[in-house]
């Protein structure tokens, strides 16, 4: 198949990637009583928390130093000063996440001194706690910006003090029911664990009557000190921040603290969270719970059920690379035909760890550094059946006339999307049959006898 | 109040405070503005163009936040829609980003083949050292259309100076076609984006009083009639905020005189008609303007009745991006019986915060470029029932178990217009009358 090489443009056309601050900003919302502040213009503040109100449905404040030209020919600090300031008043917040941006990244800031510098002006005892990560958007995704942040958290905070028997979760850019699910297994399988970063609850927060100006939940400043003593880290995902660092927050924890790594796919599909529960019953020297041996046993049965509606159909899976790499893993063993596997990332890993990780049956079209328009080129020659991925791609379903099935982030065009469920044996249960049941719809609304049973 | 100090003279309360409310002023750093930046200024001006190409040159983020962003409608190309960017790599910020924004641009026009082309110039393009307007010239020549650089870095301003950025851009493609001759009875529609085809609906009253439309600014625009958009022989401004300064480039420059009107709510959108057939000066428009408004009044009062006897008694708060908007939103919203407790917008000026004052009752709050913990406060001290504003308000209004009403880019429902005002109502009832709220009352 020779639809499209590599990407043919050198402009990027309808990104299927976003900018490195959006992720950070994501990984701090995971942070309990954190404020994300965006060292930039206040643009980048405000399009991000456009842009993610409408995915998660949810208060998003995110807040900016707001650059003047002054700042940007002087330098951002007493801006910086200024919003740390208006923020400890405003939300009180136990800790302020800063993130860099483009414009502040290429005036060269020097984040560390000017931190430095107002938390020896600012000693009250109340003074919330500073971090920062360097997010220009010049390099790498959003997906690098939430896993350079989930790192910049664990050097600025981990610390050993004794052992203690906590298993450090790292799970990737995953969905708030995703986070939750995860937590849940932790739980059921007797494992105490630190998830970093937790934004199950406060970009996912029930009704309660207040605009909470901090929302509730997330991972604790606490649990952050105490990742550098667990037992051992789980870091889902392969691909990582591996296009703007060497180092995951897992690998760091293991070279300074000699805290095992166990490195896995992110669980969808049966393989997979086999192979995380693998790993579960290990660290907790107890058998798998009863409760996930009936979800997988149903998951089985689901697959069997629906085996021949998905056998040989031919999908494009696009996202983020570690977000593909596990779908493909998933479609793979399902007997969907992954014709192309697209991401905006640009790590230069996915191919192979495509074929390291998943070792497809056939040979799959895998492009990185790719975007929409790329994908709607390719998709003339490769005529697929679905697309999986999230809402952006809906534009050229809709011209195929195929179904697109809404899978990871974002999700602007329906209710719900914050809190699909992908991991474990009941998230690919849910995937399996959400894309089974579109691939039935399809075929009954494109038949001229209009079955009643399928 | 829980207001950060240096913001405290941008908050009125009518009847209750001395000080006039303060605005053009730079959002406070760390208060979590609902404003964007002078790029968004720009780029939400030009962005309805629909046969130019839109080419954003920076890292990625400003291209993909502003990827069919909004619902502007065009009847004919659609290249608007689509999200252009050179994508700036670090390499390209240590050697320079020309080479690149040379090749994209070309390759770009080669695919699409625009009318004319902008390239929004983002934060670090003027830093990295690119001559922006270089680039654009030459590929000017080796491609023969209009490439107008807009030099928008987010910093250099707010958002309402990225409108001037737009303004200055469209003046450099005015008035580069056709004649000086100036077509009688003719109008440019500036200042509405034609969001859920909008303009569609003020087009058709225009012409149906037998006035002539040259051009459309920049809602369902097009590049060859904004080049002509000289020939006009008025201009009807509406979104004051963002088009007024254009309007005034065009009287200073080609002697077309401008007036200001507003599409929302029964009154103004009445008066945007006879003020036009006034102008003009002609019976025949007048008369057909006359009977134009019996006829959609006439339809309309009955169906709007319903609303007003449900609504009446209800409570509003309205936060949008312009003043001018939020003055006839809150007649529109006394039409049907509800009544404006809070309001405020991100961009308003001086002259528009007098007369929202003016036509406000007493106790109202005003609020200049509030943010979400303000607005938290305003709204429930004043016992609003809905809100009305963009995304970044509706979780506000959700989280305190309001209702909420949608008047941003991305509605998908007309609200300008007779037509647009029956939707208005609909909108509200559905959202003040859900059922849903009873579940919602707890004691906040």
């Amino acid at each position: 198949m020779e639809a499209l090489k590599e990407k043919a443009f050198v402009s990027t056309r309808n990104a299927c990637k976003l900018c490195t601050p959006l992720g950070a900003s994501i990984a701090y919302k995971g942070i309990a009583g954190c404020v994300p502040l965006i060292h930039g213009s206040q643009g980048c503040a405000t399009y991000i928390r456009r842009y993610l109100i409408s995915h998660y449905k949810e208060p998003v404040d995110i807040a900016s130093t707001n650059f003047s030209e002054e700042s940007a020919i002087f330098g951002g600090q007493s801006n910086l000063f200024a919003a740390l300031n208006n923020i400890t008043k405003q939300y009180k917040p136990e800790i302020i996440g800063i993130a860099t941006t483009c414009l502040s990244e290429t005036i060269g800031d020097d984040m560390q001194a000017i931190i430095q510098h107002y938390q020896a002006q600012n000693t009250l005892p109340d003074s919330p706690q500073l971090t920062y990560v360097s997010t220009p958007s010049f390099k790498g995704t959003h997906a690098n910006g939430y896993h350079d942040t989930v790192l910049a958290l664990v050097k600025r905070f981990a610390a050993f003090t004794e052992t203690n028997n906590a298993i450090n979760l790292l799970p990737g850019f995953l969905s708030t029911a995703d986070l939750r699910h995860l937590k849940e297994i932790m739980r059921d399988c007797g494992l105490p664990s630190i998830m970093l970063p937790d934004y199950s609850d406060t970009l996912d927060n029930e009704y309660n009557g207040s605009y909470e100006k901090v929302p509730e939940g997330g991972t604790s400043i606490e649990e952050l000190v105490a990742a550098g003593s667990s037992r051992a880290s789980i870091e889902l995902g392969h691909i990582l921040n591996h296009a703007t660092s060497k180092e995951s927050a897992g690998t760091y924890l293991e070279k300074n603290f000699s805290i095992p790594r166990f490195n896995l796919p992110i669980p969808i599909g049966i393989k997979a969270s086999d192979e995380f529960f693998t790993i579960l019953q290990r660290l907790s020297g107890a058998a798998m719970p009863q409760k996930y041996l009936k979800q997988r046993g149903r998951l089985v049965d689901a697959y069997v059920d629906g085996h021949k509606y998905v056998f040989g159909k031919k999908a494009i899976v696009y996202g983020e690379e570690d977000f593909v790499l596990s779908m493909v893993g998933f479609l793979e063993e399902i007997g969907l035909e992954t014709v192309l596997c697209a991401s905006g990332g640009g790590s230069g890993l996915l191919k192979k760890m495509i074929s390291e990780k998943v070792n497809p049956r056939q040979d799959i079209m895998v492009r990185d550094d790719f975007d929409f328009e790329d994908i709607a080129v390719a998709c003339r020659d490769l005529k697929p059946d679905l697309m999986i991925g999230n809402s952006k791609g809906y534009y050229i379903a809709r011209e195929l006339g195929i179904p697109l099935i809404r899978v990871g982030f974002p999700i602007h065009d329906r209710l719900g999307g914050q809190r699909i469920r992908h991991v474990g044996y009941e998230g690919t249960h849910e995937l399996f049959e959400k894309i089974a049941n579109a691939l039935i719809e399809h075929m009954q609304e494109h038949s001229p006898v209009g079955y009643k049973y399928m | 109040m829980d207001i950060l100090k240096e913001r405290g003279n941008q908050v009125v309360t009518k009847g209750l405070d001395e000080h006039e409310l303060a605005c053009d002023k730079a959002s406070l750093a760390g208060s979590v503005s609902q404003r964007a930046c002078v790029f968004c200024g720009s780029r939400v001006v030009l962005y309805p163009i629909a046969d130019a190409l839109h080419l954003i040159h920076g890292p990625i983020g400003c291209a993909a936040y502003t990827w069919d962003i909004r619902g502007s409608l065009s009847s004919g190309p659609q290249i608007h829609r689509l999200s252009f960017s050179t994508d700036l790599q670090e390499k390209q910020v240590v050697f320079g980003g020309e080479k690149t924004l040379k090749s994209a641009l070309i390759e770009l026009i080669d695919q699409y083949q625009p009318k004319a082309a902008f390239v929004y110039s983002t934060c670090i393009v003027g830093l990295i050292g690119d001559d922006v307007e270089a680039v654009c010239r030459n590929v000017s020549k080796e491609k023969g259309i209009d490439i107008i650089p807009v030099q928008a870095p987010g910093f250099a301003g707010s958002k309402k100076d990225g409108y001037k950025v737009a303004c200055d851009a469209l003046m450099k493609l005015i008035g580069t076609m056709g004649t000086n001759e100036t077509i009688p009875e003719s109008i440019n529609i500036i200042g509405d984006f034609n969001l859920a085809g909008e303009l569609y609906l003020l087009v058709d009253y225009y012409k149906k009083m037998g006035v002539k439309i040259v051009a459309t600014i920049t809602g369902d625009g097009r590049v060859d009639d904004i080049r002509q958009a000289h020939k006009a022989a008025l201009n009807i401004v509406q979104c004051s905020g963002s088009m007024s300064n254009l309007a005034r480039q065009m009287e200073a420059k080609y002697h077309i005189p401008f007036l200001r009107v507003s599409y929302f709510g029964i009154e103004d959108m009445s008066e945007a008609l006879y003020e036009v057939a006034r102008y003009f000066n002609s019976k025949s428009m007048m008369d057909k303007a006359i009977a134009l408004v019996r006829q959609e009044v006439g339809d309309l009062i009955p169906k709007l009745a319903f609303y007003k006897n449900a609504l009446t008694g209800k409570k509003a708060a309205i936060y949008v991006g312009g003043a001018f908007k939020a003055i006839s939103l809150i007649k529109a919203l006394r039409m049907i019986g509800v009544q404006t407790v809070v309001v405020g917008s991100q961009t308003g000026n001086k002259d528009d915060y007098k007369i929202m004052q003016d036509i406000s009752d007493e106790g109202t709050i005003l609020v200049d470029d509030t943010n979400p913990l303000e607005l938290t406060q305003f709204v429930k001290a004043k016992k609003a029932d809905i809100l009305i504003g963009g995304v970044k308000e509706r979780p506000i209004a959700y989280k305190l178990g309001i209702g909420f009403c949608d008047h941003n880019h991305e509605r998908k429902l007309a609200l300008a217009g007779y037509e647009g005002m029956l939707n208005f109502a609909r909108e509200v009832y559905a959202t003040a009358m859900s059922p849903v709220f009873q579940f919602t009352k707890t004691d906040h």
